[in-house]
């Protein structure tokens, strides 16, 4: 990789999260996408995070609630006893 | 978390109608106390946590102006309730957010480029792999972890990420980036060792 195109490789980090989250300007996110089909490397870093991203979102939506004896006391301490079954 | 499904009444939480707030009690403890556990990592520390922002939540309810939404003023309280206990649990670590808020960002340039995406799927549905997302989330610096759990873990907005952790966007957008990277190396760690075992099976 020449020193010019690790610049630009550089330069290109701190838009990363927009340009994931579709929130960059197009004029940026075209030279990203410009960068990105000819450096393997940044290709392969905007693939990892977005796969990073998702597998958390993921994670998050399969967690479930709170644990039955956690919500019990939960209510204890708010004293909502009279609401724990509902 | 979504506010839609139940309607909680905010004036019926004033006016200090107890089964309203049983109902605000369920339908967002899930959430705050995925919050708790991925910003703390120990149940029972998480379920302090959980108690303590409904406590809060309780006391306060006449001060809460709808200025944010009910569930941005509750992620409020419950980060503060997480980041204070993590402060009392470890003094010695100061939370002045040493890490500056520039726009150098060299520090978290990427150094590891293995394509781990094309890993089958089972591979990241593994309570190992559970594990391992857990553990990265664990090694961020608290205030990074804060706005990544609110943002990327529970789908707030960077608006709604602002409001509850009262940052500035750009401040946010700064932590959320740095801390994306840093789980994207260490991520890329894990799966790629985890590409090399398969590929010597």
């Amino acid at each position: 990789m020449s020193e010019n195109e690790h610049s630009k490789c550089r330069s290109l980090l701190g838009s990363l999260s927009d340009y994931v989250d579709g929130s960059l300007g197009e004029e940026l996110c075209e030279e990203i996408e410009r960068h990105v089909a000819e450096c393997q490397n940044c290709h392969i870093v905007v693939d990892t995070l977005r796969k990073t991203i998702s597998l958390y979102h993921e994670s998050a939506v399969e967690a479930g609630d709170v644990p039955g004896v956690v919500r019990e006391r939960l209510f204890r301490t708010l004293n909502l006893d009279d609401y724990i079954r509902h | 978390m979504s506010e839609n499904k139940t309607e909680i009444s905010v004036e019926a939480l004033r006016a200090g109608d107890r089964e309203e707030f049983s109902r605000l009690v369920d339908t967002y403890s899930g959430p705050i106390y995925r919050l708790a556990l991925k910003m703390l990592g120990i149940p029972t520390d998480a379920e302090d946590v959980l108690q303590n922002t409904f406590m809060k939540a309780f006391q306060h309810l006449k001060e809460f102006e709808g200025r944010s939404s009910l569930s941005t003023w509750l992620y409020r309280i419950a980060s503060n309730e997480a980041l204070m206990l993590l402060r009392k649990q470890r003094p010695e670590i100061t939370f002045s957010d040493a890490a500056p808020e520039d726009d150098d960002n060299s520090d978290y340039s990427p150094v590891q480029f293995t394509d781990w995406c094309c890993l089958p799927e089972d591979e990241f549905l593994s309570s190992e792999s559970q594990a391992a997302l857990d553990r990265a989330v664990q090694h961020l610096p608290e205030t990074q972890r804060i706005v990544f759990v609110l943002r990327d873990i529970e789908g707030l907005s960077i608006q709604e990420t602002s409001q509850a952790l009262n940052l500035s966007e750009t401040a946010v957008k700064t932590r959320l980036l740095r801390a994306r990277l840093r789980l994207r190396e260490d991520l890329s760690t894990y799966y790629g060792k985890r590409l090399d075992k398969r590929s010597k099976e």
